[in-house]
Protein backbone atom coordinates (compact mmCIF):
# COMPACT_ATOMS: atom_id res chain seq x y z
CA UNK A 1 0.00 0.00 0.00
CA UNK A 2 3.22 2.32 -0.54
CA UNK A 3 1.74 3.37 -3.87
CA UNK A 4 -1.66 4.57 -2.07
CA UNK A 5 0.75 6.87 -0.50
CA UNK A 6 2.37 8.15 -3.65
CA UNK A 7 -0.97 8.29 -5.29
CA UNK A 8 -3.02 10.45 -2.42
CA UNK A 9 0.05 12.53 -2.46
CA UNK A 10 -0.12 13.09 -6.43
CA UNK A 11 -3.71 13.74 -6.11
CA UNK A 12 -3.70 16.50 -3.13
CA UNK A 13 -0.80 18.29 -4.92
CA UNK A 14 -3.02 18.67 -7.49
CA UNK A 15 -5.64 19.94 -5.74
CA UNK A 16 -3.58 22.62 -3.98
CA UNK A 17 -2.83 23.81 -7.62
CA UNK A 18 -6.06 23.86 -9.20
CA UNK A 19 -8.10 25.34 -6.39
CA UNK A 20 -11.05 26.08 -8.26
CA UNK A 21 -11.66 22.02 -8.76
CA UNK A 22 -12.50 22.10 -4.95
CA UNK A 23 -13.42 26.03 -3.58
CA UNK A 24 -15.93 26.18 -6.92
CA UNK A 25 -18.38 23.54 -5.66
CA UNK A 26 -17.76 24.94 -1.53
CA UNK A 27 -18.78 28.05 -2.93
CA UNK A 28 -21.67 26.22 -4.89
CA UNK A 29 -23.11 24.89 -1.67
CA UNK A 30 -23.33 27.79 -0.41
CA UNK A 31 -24.69 29.93 -2.96
CA UNK A 32 -27.38 27.18 -3.10
CA UNK A 33 -28.24 27.20 0.74
CA UNK A 34 -28.80 30.84 0.40
CA UNK A 35 -31.07 30.68 -2.69
CA UNK A 36 -33.82 28.78 -0.87
CA UNK A 37 -34.50 31.82 2.04
CA UNK A 38 -34.26 34.15 -0.97
CA UNK A 39 -37.14 31.88 -2.76
CA UNK A 40 -39.66 30.25 -0.20
CA UNK A 41 -39.37 33.23 2.13
CA UNK A 42 -37.31 33.74 5.52
CA UNK A 43 -39.78 32.68 7.71
CA UNK A 44 -37.66 30.69 10.48
CA UNK A 45 -39.95 27.51 10.87
CA UNK A 46 -40.77 27.11 7.33
CA UNK A 47 -36.53 27.04 7.20
CA UNK A 48 -36.31 24.58 10.17
CA UNK A 49 -38.35 22.17 8.35
CA UNK A 50 -37.76 22.08 5.26
CA UNK A 51 -33.39 21.85 6.00
CA UNK A 52 -33.00 18.34 5.86
CA UNK A 53 -33.90 18.29 2.09
CA UNK A 54 -32.45 21.68 1.59
CA UNK A 55 -28.87 20.98 2.82
CA UNK A 56 -29.08 17.31 1.31
CA UNK A 57 -29.85 18.29 -2.11
CA UNK A 58 -27.01 21.34 -2.26
CA UNK A 59 -24.74 18.68 -0.91
CA UNK A 60 -26.04 16.45 -3.84
CA UNK A 61 -25.56 19.02 -6.28
CA UNK A 62 -21.95 20.34 -5.16
CA UNK A 63 -20.42 16.79 -5.02
CA UNK A 64 -22.10 16.33 -8.59
CA UNK A 65 -20.61 19.71 -9.65
CA UNK A 66 -16.77 17.93 -8.36
CA UNK A 67 -17.55 14.88 -10.00
CA UNK A 68 -17.63 15.89 -13.61
CA UNK A 69 -13.95 16.75 -13.68
CA UNK A 70 -12.41 13.72 -11.56
CA UNK A 71 -11.22 11.85 -14.21
CA UNK A 72 -11.19 13.74 -16.78
CA UNK A 73 -7.53 15.53 -17.00
CA UNK A 74 -6.31 11.93 -15.79
CA UNK A 75 -8.00 10.38 -18.87
CA UNK A 76 -7.20 13.08 -21.55
CA UNK A 77 -3.59 13.17 -20.86
CA UNK A 78 -3.33 9.44 -20.82
CA UNK A 79 -2.86 8.84 -17.04
CA UNK A 80 -5.43 6.23 -16.78
CA UNK A 81 -3.83 4.38 -19.86
CA UNK A 82 -0.49 4.75 -18.73
CA UNK A 83 -1.34 2.94 -15.43
CA UNK A 84 -3.74 0.58 -16.78
CA UNK A 85 -1.00 -0.50 -19.49
CA UNK A 86 2.21 -0.51 -17.17
CA UNK A 87 0.32 -3.10 -15.25
CA UNK A 88 0.24 -0.64 -11.53
CA UNK A 89 -2.39 -1.40 -9.07
CA UNK A 90 -4.77 0.76 -10.37
CA UNK A 91 -6.96 0.13 -7.20
CA UNK A 92 -4.87 2.52 -5.14
CA UNK A 93 -5.07 4.79 -7.47
CA UNK A 94 -8.92 4.19 -7.49
CA UNK A 95 -9.24 4.59 -3.71
CA UNK A 96 -6.79 7.54 -3.91
CA UNK A 97 -9.12 9.04 -5.53
CA UNK A 98 -11.86 8.37 -3.21
CA UNK A 99 -9.80 9.48 -0.53
CA UNK A 100 -8.98 13.02 -1.67
CA UNK A 101 -12.81 13.16 -3.54
CA UNK A 102 -13.82 13.22 0.10
CA UNK A 103 -11.26 15.25 1.17
CA UNK A 104 -12.06 18.21 -0.79
CA UNK A 105 -15.54 17.74 -1.57
CA UNK A 106 -17.09 16.00 1.52
CA UNK A 107 -15.54 17.28 4.21
CA UNK A 108 -15.32 20.89 3.74
CA UNK A 109 -19.79 20.18 3.70
CA UNK A 110 -19.16 18.75 7.30
CA UNK A 111 -16.81 21.94 8.62
CA UNK A 112 -19.10 23.70 6.93
CA UNK A 113 -22.35 22.81 9.12
CA UNK A 114 -21.68 25.05 11.92
CA UNK A 115 -22.48 27.83 9.47
CA UNK A 116 -25.43 25.55 7.60
CA UNK A 117 -27.10 25.59 10.58
CA UNK A 118 -26.99 29.60 11.68
CA UNK A 119 -28.20 29.86 8.34
CA UNK A 120 -30.96 27.71 8.35
CA UNK A 121 -32.29 28.13 12.18
CA UNK A 122 -31.00 24.54 13.40
CA UNK A 123 -31.05 24.23 16.93
CA UNK A 124 -28.52 21.83 18.38
CA UNK A 125 -30.09 18.46 18.52
CA UNK A 126 -30.93 19.07 14.58
CA UNK A 127 -27.04 20.51 14.06
CA UNK A 128 -25.88 17.31 16.12
CA UNK A 129 -27.97 14.97 13.46
CA UNK A 130 -27.10 17.13 10.42
CA UNK A 131 -22.98 16.94 11.46
CA UNK A 132 -23.91 12.44 12.16
CA UNK A 133 -25.84 12.22 8.88
CA UNK A 134 -23.15 14.37 6.89
CA UNK A 135 -20.04 12.51 8.30
CA UNK A 136 -21.59 8.97 7.30
CA UNK A 137 -23.05 10.37 4.29
CA UNK A 138 -20.73 12.23 2.63
CA UNK A 139 -18.43 9.74 1.88
CA UNK A 140 -21.47 7.55 0.37
CA UNK A 141 -21.76 10.58 -1.81
CA UNK A 142 -18.38 10.27 -2.63
CA UNK A 143 -18.53 6.31 -3.83
CA UNK A 144 -21.43 7.29 -5.42
CA UNK A 145 -20.01 10.00 -7.82
CA UNK A 146 -16.33 8.43 -8.33
CA UNK A 147 -18.21 5.30 -9.43
CA UNK A 148 -20.81 7.70 -12.02
CA UNK A 149 -17.35 9.81 -12.96
CA UNK A 150 -15.44 6.52 -13.47
CA UNK A 151 -18.41 5.13 -16.12
CA UNK A 152 -19.06 8.21 -18.17
CA UNK A 153 -15.10 9.49 -18.80
CA UNK A 154 -14.78 8.84 -21.97
CA UNK A 155 -18.59 9.70 -22.79
CA UNK A 156 -19.07 12.68 -25.23
CA UNK A 157 -21.74 14.49 -23.20
CA UNK A 158 -21.00 13.80 -19.48
CA UNK A 159 -22.20 16.27 -17.28
CA UNK A 160 -25.89 15.73 -17.50
CA UNK A 161 -25.26 12.12 -18.29
CA UNK A 162 -23.67 12.08 -14.35
CA UNK A 163 -26.59 13.45 -12.60
CA UNK A 164 -29.06 11.40 -14.46
CA UNK A 165 -26.99 8.12 -13.34
CA UNK A 166 -26.11 8.99 -10.39
CA UNK A 167 -29.38 10.44 -8.73
CA UNK A 168 -31.26 6.84 -8.93
CA UNK A 169 -28.59 5.71 -6.73
CA UNK A 170 -28.57 8.65 -4.23
CA UNK A 171 -32.07 8.56 -3.58
CA UNK A 172 -32.09 5.80 -0.42
CA UNK A 173 -29.71 8.32 1.12
CA UNK A 174 -31.45 11.26 0.88
CA UNK A 175 -34.46 9.25 2.19
CA UNK A 176 -32.73 7.90 5.01
CA UNK A 177 -30.49 11.59 5.87
CA UNK A 178 -33.92 13.45 5.79
CA UNK A 179 -35.79 11.49 8.27
CA UNK A 180 -32.71 11.16 10.49
CA UNK A 181 -33.04 14.84 10.64
CA UNK A 182 -36.59 15.13 10.65
CA UNK A 183 -37.20 12.84 13.79
CA UNK A 184 -33.67 14.90 15.97
CA UNK A 185 -36.13 18.22 15.35
CA UNK A 186 -38.73 16.17 16.90
CA UNK A 187 -36.82 15.27 19.47
CA UNK A 188 -37.05 11.72 18.95
CA UNK A 189 -34.30 8.80 18.55
CA UNK A 190 -32.62 8.59 15.28
CA UNK A 191 -30.20 5.56 15.90
CA UNK A 192 -32.05 3.43 13.29
CA UNK A 193 -31.29 5.78 10.06
CA UNK A 194 -27.77 6.05 11.33
CA UNK A 195 -27.31 2.72 11.14
CA UNK A 196 -29.07 1.93 8.11
CA UNK A 197 -26.92 4.99 6.13
CA UNK A 198 -23.45 3.29 8.36
CA UNK A 199 -24.76 -0.51 6.73
CA UNK A 200 -24.91 1.05 3.41
CA UNK A 201 -21.73 3.28 3.36
CA UNK A 202 -20.05 -0.01 4.47
CA UNK A 203 -21.64 -1.96 1.39
CA UNK A 204 -20.85 0.61 -0.92
CA UNK A 205 -16.79 0.92 0.32
CA UNK A 206 -16.59 -3.02 -0.26
CA UNK A 207 -18.20 -3.35 -3.73
CA UNK A 208 -18.31 0.71 -5.56
CA UNK A 209 -14.14 0.42 -5.71
CA UNK A 210 -14.31 -2.71 -7.84
CA UNK A 211 -16.95 -1.16 -9.82
CA UNK A 212 -14.73 2.09 -10.37
CA UNK A 213 -11.94 -0.69 -11.53
CA UNK A 214 -13.55 -2.02 -14.34
CA UNK A 215 -15.83 1.03 -15.24
CA UNK A 216 -11.74 2.60 -15.79
CA UNK A 217 -11.16 0.07 -17.67
CA UNK A 218 -13.43 -0.87 -19.99
CA UNK A 219 -13.29 3.52 -20.70
CA UNK A 220 -9.49 3.02 -22.04
CA UNK A 221 -9.79 -0.20 -23.32
CA UNK B 1 -24.58 -27.38 -19.32
CA UNK B 2 -22.21 -25.16 -20.63
CA UNK B 3 -21.81 -27.73 -23.31
CA UNK B 4 -25.42 -26.97 -24.26
CA UNK B 5 -24.81 -23.25 -23.08
CA UNK B 6 -21.90 -22.81 -25.32
CA UNK B 7 -23.26 -22.40 -28.74
CA UNK B 8 -25.42 -19.09 -27.86
CA UNK B 9 -22.89 -17.34 -27.25
CA UNK B 10 -22.48 -17.05 -31.25
CA UNK B 11 -24.42 -14.21 -32.65
CA UNK B 12 -25.51 -16.43 -35.77
CA UNK B 13 -26.71 -18.94 -33.61
CA UNK B 14 -28.98 -16.74 -31.41
CA UNK B 15 -29.99 -14.42 -34.46
CA UNK B 16 -31.61 -17.60 -36.34
CA UNK B 17 -32.84 -19.34 -32.81
CA UNK B 18 -34.78 -15.75 -31.92
CA UNK B 19 -35.96 -15.92 -35.56
CA UNK B 20 -37.51 -19.30 -35.17
CA UNK B 21 -38.88 -18.85 -31.33
CA UNK B 22 -40.30 -15.06 -32.25
CA UNK B 23 -43.84 -15.94 -34.23
CA UNK B 24 -44.46 -18.69 -31.95
CA UNK B 25 -43.94 -16.15 -28.52
CA UNK B 26 -46.00 -13.74 -30.57
CA UNK B 27 -48.90 -15.43 -31.05
CA UNK B 28 -48.77 -17.00 -27.67
CA UNK B 29 -48.25 -13.63 -26.26
CA UNK B 30 -51.44 -12.24 -28.38
CA UNK B 31 -53.54 -14.65 -27.52
CA UNK B 32 -52.53 -14.72 -24.08
CA UNK B 33 -53.12 -10.61 -23.51
CA UNK B 34 -56.37 -11.07 -25.12
CA UNK B 35 -57.78 -14.01 -23.20
CA UNK B 36 -56.56 -12.55 -20.09
CA UNK B 37 -57.48 -8.85 -20.65
CA UNK B 38 -60.85 -9.46 -22.27
CA UNK B 39 -61.88 -11.82 -19.43
CA UNK B 40 -60.27 -9.54 -16.88
CA UNK B 41 -62.19 -5.90 -18.03
CA UNK B 42 -65.11 -7.40 -19.12
CA UNK B 43 -66.36 -10.95 -17.44
CA UNK B 44 -65.07 -10.92 -13.80
CA UNK B 45 -67.52 -9.60 -11.30
CA UNK B 46 -67.00 -5.79 -9.79
CA UNK B 47 -65.15 -5.23 -6.12
CA UNK B 48 -67.73 -5.03 -3.28
CA UNK B 49 -65.71 -2.00 -2.27
CA UNK B 50 -63.71 -0.46 -5.82
CA UNK B 51 -66.72 -1.41 -8.27
CA UNK B 52 -65.37 -1.39 -11.51
CA UNK B 53 -62.39 0.30 -11.61
CA UNK B 54 -60.54 -2.22 -9.76
CA UNK B 55 -60.26 -3.78 -13.12
CA UNK B 56 -57.11 -1.54 -14.21
CA UNK B 57 -54.96 -4.06 -12.04
CA UNK B 58 -55.10 -6.38 -14.95
CA UNK B 59 -52.74 -3.96 -16.62
CA UNK B 60 -51.41 -2.40 -13.64
CA UNK B 61 -50.02 -5.42 -11.53
CA UNK B 62 -48.68 -7.45 -14.51
CA UNK B 63 -46.98 -4.84 -15.95
CA UNK B 64 -45.51 -3.65 -12.27
CA UNK B 65 -44.00 -7.28 -12.13
CA UNK B 66 -42.60 -7.23 -15.52
CA UNK B 67 -41.22 -3.73 -14.73
CA UNK B 68 -39.23 -5.54 -11.73
CA UNK B 69 -39.15 -8.91 -13.36
CA UNK B 70 -37.55 -7.27 -16.68
CA UNK B 71 -35.12 -5.52 -14.88
CA UNK B 72 -33.74 -8.78 -13.14
CA UNK B 73 -33.33 -10.43 -16.31
CA UNK B 74 -31.25 -7.41 -17.91
CA UNK B 75 -29.03 -7.46 -14.51
CA UNK B 76 -28.81 -11.13 -15.07
CA UNK B 77 -27.89 -10.74 -18.75
CA UNK B 78 -25.50 -7.78 -17.60
CA UNK B 79 -23.54 -10.11 -15.13
CA UNK B 80 -22.82 -12.54 -17.92
CA UNK B 81 -21.78 -9.74 -20.37
CA UNK B 82 -19.21 -8.46 -17.47
CA UNK B 83 -18.15 -11.92 -16.61
CA UNK B 84 -17.80 -13.93 -19.66
CA UNK B 85 -17.71 -11.46 -21.87
CA UNK B 86 -20.33 -12.77 -24.16
CA UNK B 87 -21.66 -9.96 -26.99
CA UNK B 88 -24.58 -10.94 -27.34
CA UNK B 89 -24.96 -10.77 -23.51
CA UNK B 90 -24.32 -7.08 -23.56
CA UNK B 91 -26.47 -6.32 -27.19
CA UNK B 92 -29.41 -8.15 -24.72
CA UNK B 93 -28.86 -5.55 -21.96
CA UNK B 94 -29.61 -2.59 -24.81
CA UNK B 95 -32.55 -5.04 -26.22
CA UNK B 96 -33.97 -5.44 -22.40
CA UNK B 97 -34.15 -1.41 -21.33
CA UNK B 98 -36.61 -0.46 -23.55
CA UNK B 99 -38.93 -3.16 -22.87
CA UNK B 100 -38.46 -2.96 -19.01
CA UNK B 101 -38.88 1.00 -19.08
CA UNK B 102 -41.91 0.35 -21.08
CA UNK B 103 -43.52 -1.32 -18.85
CA UNK B 104 -42.31 0.78 -15.87
CA UNK B 105 -44.41 3.85 -17.22
CA UNK B 106 -47.25 1.71 -18.61
CA UNK B 107 -47.19 0.72 -14.66
CA UNK B 108 -46.59 4.08 -13.41
CA UNK B 109 -49.31 5.33 -15.60
CA UNK B 110 -52.11 2.91 -14.76
CA UNK B 111 -51.30 3.05 -11.12
CA UNK B 112 -51.60 7.30 -11.63
CA UNK B 113 -54.70 6.40 -13.23
CA UNK B 114 -56.22 3.95 -10.26
CA UNK B 115 -54.89 6.30 -7.75
CA UNK B 116 -57.59 9.15 -8.78
CA UNK B 117 -60.60 7.60 -8.23
CA UNK B 118 -59.53 5.44 -5.00
CA UNK B 119 -56.84 7.78 -3.33
CA UNK B 120 -58.29 10.94 -4.23
CA UNK B 121 -54.92 12.12 -6.38
CA UNK B 122 -52.78 11.31 -9.08
CA UNK B 123 -49.40 10.89 -6.92
CA UNK B 124 -48.45 10.63 -3.76
CA UNK B 125 -44.45 10.34 -2.41
CA UNK B 126 -45.36 6.53 -1.02
CA UNK B 127 -42.35 4.49 -0.81
CA UNK B 128 -44.01 2.18 -3.39
CA UNK B 129 -44.53 4.99 -5.49
CA UNK B 130 -41.39 6.83 -5.34
CA UNK B 131 -38.94 3.59 -5.70
CA UNK B 132 -40.97 2.85 -9.19
CA UNK B 133 -40.20 6.10 -10.41
CA UNK B 134 -36.56 5.00 -9.54
CA UNK B 135 -36.48 2.17 -11.43
CA UNK B 136 -37.31 4.06 -14.30
CA UNK B 137 -34.46 6.68 -14.10
CA UNK B 138 -32.33 3.53 -13.62
CA UNK B 139 -34.13 2.48 -17.24
CA UNK B 140 -33.32 5.73 -18.55
CA UNK B 141 -29.30 5.95 -16.79
CA UNK B 142 -28.97 2.61 -18.77
CA UNK B 143 -30.18 3.25 -22.55
CA UNK B 144 -28.75 6.97 -22.06
CA UNK B 145 -25.63 6.09 -21.29
CA UNK B 146 -25.30 3.44 -23.83
CA UNK B 147 -25.65 6.14 -26.43
CA UNK B 148 -22.98 8.23 -24.69
CA UNK B 149 -19.77 7.05 -26.44
CA UNK B 150 -18.96 7.43 -29.77
CA UNK B 151 -17.60 3.08 -29.06
CA UNK B 152 -20.69 1.78 -29.16
CA UNK B 153 -18.71 -1.36 -28.06
CA UNK B 154 -17.67 0.58 -24.64
CA UNK B 155 -21.67 1.64 -24.40
CA UNK B 156 -22.93 -1.42 -23.97
CA UNK B 157 -20.45 -2.53 -21.21
CA UNK B 158 -20.61 0.47 -19.23
CA UNK B 159 -24.76 0.34 -19.68
CA UNK B 160 -24.24 -3.41 -18.15
CA UNK B 161 -21.78 -2.33 -15.27
CA UNK B 162 -24.85 0.52 -14.46
CA UNK B 163 -27.66 -2.46 -15.10
CA UNK B 164 -25.47 -4.29 -11.95
CA UNK B 165 -24.84 -1.62 -10.25
CA UNK B 166 -28.57 -1.10 -9.93
CA UNK B 167 -29.59 -4.37 -8.98
CA UNK B 168 -29.54 -2.89 -5.12
CA UNK B 169 -32.23 -1.19 -6.14
CA UNK B 170 -34.94 -4.12 -6.70
CA UNK B 171 -35.30 -4.93 -2.98
CA UNK B 172 -35.76 -1.97 -2.05
CA UNK B 173 -39.16 -1.53 -4.21
CA UNK B 174 -39.97 -5.16 -3.30
CA UNK B 175 -40.46 -4.86 -0.07
CA UNK B 176 -41.40 -1.10 0.14
CA UNK B 177 -44.59 -1.90 1.10
CA UNK B 178 -43.56 -4.19 4.08
CA UNK B 179 -40.66 -1.88 5.36
CA UNK B 180 -42.70 0.95 5.16
CA UNK B 181 -46.29 2.12 6.21
CA UNK B 182 -47.69 3.56 2.93
CA UNK B 183 -50.73 3.70 0.81
CA UNK B 184 -49.59 1.50 -1.38
CA UNK B 185 -51.37 -1.99 -0.45
CA UNK B 186 -49.27 -5.31 0.14
CA UNK B 187 -48.87 -7.99 -2.52
CA UNK B 188 -52.13 -9.78 -2.98
CA UNK B 189 -50.63 -12.52 -4.69
CA UNK B 190 -47.86 -14.28 -2.89
CA UNK B 191 -46.32 -17.08 -4.05
CA UNK B 192 -46.53 -19.13 -0.05
CA UNK B 193 -49.51 -18.21 1.29
CA UNK B 194 -53.09 -18.36 -0.09
CA UNK B 195 -53.61 -15.08 -2.13
CA UNK B 196 -55.86 -12.54 -1.03
CA UNK B 197 -58.19 -12.41 -3.85
CA UNK B 198 -60.79 -14.15 -5.41
CA UNK B 199 -59.95 -16.81 -7.89
CA UNK B 200 -62.69 -15.12 -10.42
CA UNK B 201 -60.11 -12.48 -10.53
CA UNK B 202 -57.27 -14.17 -9.87
CA UNK B 203 -57.18 -16.45 -13.00
CA UNK B 204 -57.63 -13.40 -15.20
CA UNK B 205 -54.94 -12.05 -13.76
CA UNK B 206 -52.60 -14.40 -13.60
CA UNK B 207 -53.31 -15.00 -17.55
CA UNK B 208 -52.61 -11.54 -17.83
CA UNK B 209 -49.31 -11.61 -15.97
CA UNK B 210 -47.88 -14.20 -18.33
CA UNK B 211 -48.96 -12.73 -21.29
CA UNK B 212 -46.93 -9.82 -20.12
CA UNK B 213 -43.94 -12.37 -19.85
CA UNK B 214 -44.44 -14.49 -22.81
CA UNK B 215 -44.70 -10.59 -24.36
CA UNK B 216 -41.54 -9.21 -22.83
CA UNK B 217 -39.69 -12.40 -24.66
CA UNK B 218 -41.29 -12.08 -27.77
CA UNK B 219 -40.03 -7.97 -28.10
CA UNK B 220 -36.69 -9.45 -26.84
CA UNK B 221 -36.27 -11.89 -29.82
CA UNK B 222 -37.08 -9.10 -31.96
CA UNK B 223 -34.88 -6.46 -30.68
CA UNK B 224 -32.20 -8.90 -30.03
CA UNK B 225 -32.27 -10.13 -33.82
CA UNK B 226 -32.10 -6.25 -34.86
CA UNK B 227 -29.35 -5.82 -32.51
CA UNK B 228 -27.07 -9.11 -33.75
CA UNK B 229 -28.08 -7.46 -37.71
CA UNK B 230 -26.46 -4.23 -36.86
CA UNK B 231 -23.52 -5.24 -34.37
CA UNK B 232 -22.51 -7.88 -37.09
CA UNK B 233 -23.32 -5.98 -40.52
CA UNK B 234 -19.59 -6.64 -41.56
CA UNK B 235 -19.62 -10.48 -41.02
CA UNK B 236 -19.84 -12.84 -43.98
CA UNK B 237 -22.86 -14.64 -42.43
CA UNK B 238 -24.94 -11.28 -42.48
CA UNK B 239 -23.72 -9.89 -45.68
CA UNK B 240 -24.52 -13.76 -47.38
CA UNK B 241 -28.64 -13.29 -45.72
CA UNK B 242 -28.78 -10.10 -46.70
CA UNK B 243 -27.97 -11.45 -50.54
CA UNK B 244 -29.82 -14.31 -49.67
CA UNK B 245 -33.31 -12.01 -49.32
Amino acid sequence: MVKLGVFIQRELRLLARQKADWLNPVLFFIIVLCLFPLGVGPEPNLLRLMAPGIVWIAALLSVLLAAERLFKDDYRNGVIEQLVAARQPLLSFVLAKLVTNWLSTGLPLVLLSPLVALLLNLETPAFVALLLTLLLGTPLLSLLSVLGAALTVSADKGGILLALLILPLYIPLLIFASAAMEAATMALPYHGQLAIMLAMLLFALALVPLAVLSALKLNVS
Amino acid sequence: MFKWLHPLAKPETVYHLCGRLYPWLMLLAVTLLLLGNIWGLAFTPPDYQQGDSYRIIHIHVPSAIMSMGTYSAMAIAAFIALVWQVKVAQWSVLAIAPIGAVYTAIALITGMAWGKPMWGTWWVWDARLTSELILLFLYLGVIALSGAFSDRQTGAKASSLLAVVGVINLPIIHFSVEWWNTLHQGASITKFAKPSIDPSMLWPLLISILAFKVLMLALLCLRLRTAILQHEQHRPWVKALAGAV
